[in-house]
């Protein structure tokens, strides 16, 4: 016999699906079959159930090779490493939970980190920009049940979060909403024709890079002033056609992504947005709200401002909270070298940071806490495998709106393994009997 | 002599390279999902080559080998892309210029046909530049 779980979150993205059926064995020991997920959300799943997985810490071995250690070892190499250094980074948490989350802060603390989460290579920018300007925003219930002018700016859903446009955004029927697809308007901003961009009624191929000058265009549009022939490769006539369909919804959203966060101008394109969100709301409802990737990286950012206060790029080195992206954030620590000890958990910088961010890795001490084998854990010093976090064990999320959900247990880790709060607890523990805390 | 084009490099995600991030980044689906290049039909043409040929992506950043596709979310003429990963990695622009996030956006390379060079799986390519060894 079987048991079918149902409502169980997906650990993915930041769309945070909460629909989905997971059917395991009878002995909640074998994970077995997935439905409603994505194909990325099954997957991952599926994955925890791997046969070749690594179920045990190992050190790197001059020779290249991998020596199995304990768990015990593996706390004491952590503990010790945090100890002796400096200015250790401690990097990652989006893949986690917010409670393990909360004792990795606890660590912080005590070794006076830095500590940086995945919004470095994602929405930092947006974090920056929201501190300047404010986030008029709302949560993707509202988007489902009110939404009928909707904008993917520099967002690729189809492929990034392909149930986002299912569950809420384009075509779910809500209470306002009842037509579904029918009733919403759909403007994709990219440089390509994305996926979701040929689904789109106006589809602006911006010229890449040049996402500052629409926005700017499409403000003085909605104000009826002089526009040029072209802005940014798109017609003048085009920009007002877009406008227009705009202005004349009764509630709009604007979704954005990587492509402006990572462009040249970073957080001034979303400033722009934001000031478009404002203009908007001169003439209906409009929000805005930034396409979160990790599945928790929104929660790391709310652990971070409630218990240092900024949501990212925080240097603990001095003993209190230090905030100034470009000086304490990690690609910019690690490029100039001022790091003597890297600890990664629930993220993988050896793939997703530029490569002259990741060879200083090499050349340090180093954890890597991950249950997958990544380019991380191929160049630290040790490797940690845990459990998969929102498959083998619960825990706070928040979801893209900042809607806290709570992740469910479906299946048992591999006999002995640790989860990361676990394995935290114990390195904050050991930690304060080295540094006499105790 | 070896014909070069210059294109605008953008990076992200695709479905495919999500899934097999998740399937696991050690094996040989992750190089095939994102140690690609998606050019648009008019740059394969102008380079002179057929998809799936091997080709050397070079920056002011560094170089990679990565295989050339034809991109299916086109027409972008003149922008290639690469999903995220270490082999986009590899080339990008690192500079942050004080926001905390690399220009994964919009960096200029060339790109030249490296037919019989092989492309790195995933790991193996971010330990041989780090010069980490691997049993």
């Amino acid at each position: 016999m079987t048991k079918t779980i149902t409502d169980v979150i997906c650990p993915f993205c930041g769309t945070l699906c909460d629909d989905v059926e997971v059917i395991v064995s009878d002995d909640g020991k074998k994970l077995l079959e997935v439905n409603n997920a994505c194909v990325i959300g099954t997957e991952k799943f599926l994955h925890s159930q791997a046969k070749d997985r690594v179920t045990r810490p190992r050190m790197h071995q001059e020779d290249g090779s991998w020596k199995e250690v304990s768990y015990d070892e593996a706390v004491e190499y952590t503990a010790q490493m945090l100890a002796k250094a400096r200015k250790p980074l401690m990097y990652g948490w989006s893949s986690t939970n917010c409670e393990a989350q909360s004792v990795g802060n606890e660590i912080a603390e005590l070794s006076r980190a830095c500590c940086d989460n995945t919004a470095a290579v994602c929405h930092g920018t947006t974090l920056i920009a929201l501190q300047d300007e404010g986030l008029p925003s709302c949560t993707l219930g509202e988007v489902k049940n009110r939404a009928d002018r909707v904008i993917f700016w520099g967002c690729n859903p189809a492929h990034a979060h392909p149930r986002h446009m299912s569950r809420y955004s384009i075509f779910p029927r809500g209470f306002f909403t009842g037509k579904g697809q029918m009733s919403r308007k759909l403007i994709v901003v990219d440089p390509r024709t994305t996926d979701t961009a040929k689904m789109a009624d106006i589809h602006l191929q911006v010229e890449q890079g040049r996402d500052y000058e629409l926005l700017n265009a499409l403000r003085v549009a909605l104000r009826g002033e002089w526009l040029p022939d072209e802005v940014a490769g798109i017609s003048a006539e085009k920009i007002r056609e877009a406008a227009d369909i705009l202005k004349s919804g009764r509630f709009g959203i604007i979704f954005f992504g990587m492509g402006v966060t990572q462009s040249i101008s970073k957080n001034h394109n979303i400033d722009e947005a934001i000031a478009l969100t404002k203009d908007l709301n001169e003439h209906t409802k409009f929000s805005i709200m930034p396409m979160r990737g990790h599945y928790n990286v929104t929660g790391s950012g709310e652990v971070f401002a409630w218990q240092f206060g900024f949501p990212y790029a925080v240097d603990l080195t001095r003993g209190f909270a230090r905030y100034n992206p470009g000086d304490t954030s990690s690609i910019d620590l690690l490029t100039r070298g001022e790091i003597d000890a890297m600890f990664t958990i629930g993220s993988d910088p050896g793939a997703h940071f530029p490569i002259s961010a990741v060879k200083p890795i090499a050349n340090l001490p180093s954890v890597c806490i991950d249950p997958h084998l990544t380019p991380t854990s191929g160049v630290s010093k040790l490797h940690v495998p845990v459990a998969f976090n929102g498959v083998e064990t619960g825990g706070n999320c928040y979801r893209m709106d900042n809607v806290p959900i709570d992740c469910r247990k479906v299946v048992e880790p591999p006999e002995g393994m640790l989860t990361d709060e676990q394995f935290l607890t114990k390195v904050r523990d050991r930690l304060k009997e080295l540094k006499g805390v105790a | 002599m070896t014909k070069t084009i210059t294109l605008n490099l953008i990076s992200g995600r695709s479905i495919q390279q999500g899934v097999a991030i998740e399937g696991g980044k050690e094996k040989a689906d992750y190089r095939t999902a994102a140690g690609i290049i998606e050019l648009d039909r008019a740059d394969l043409k102008e380079l002179g080559i057929w998809i799936n040929t091997n080709v050397r992506v070079t920056s002011a950043y560094g170089s990679v080998i990565v295989k050339a596709i034809e991109t299916t979310q086109g027409p972008h003429p003149g922008v290639a892309f690469i999903p995220m990963g270490p082999w986009a990695n590899s080339i990008v622009n690192p500079n942050t210029y004080s926001t905390g996030m690399p220009t994964f956006k919009g960096t200029p390379v060339t790109v030249e046909v490296a037919a019989n060079e092989p492309v790195l799986l995933g790991i193996e390519l971010v330990q041989k530049l780090c010069g980490v060894k691997s049993a």
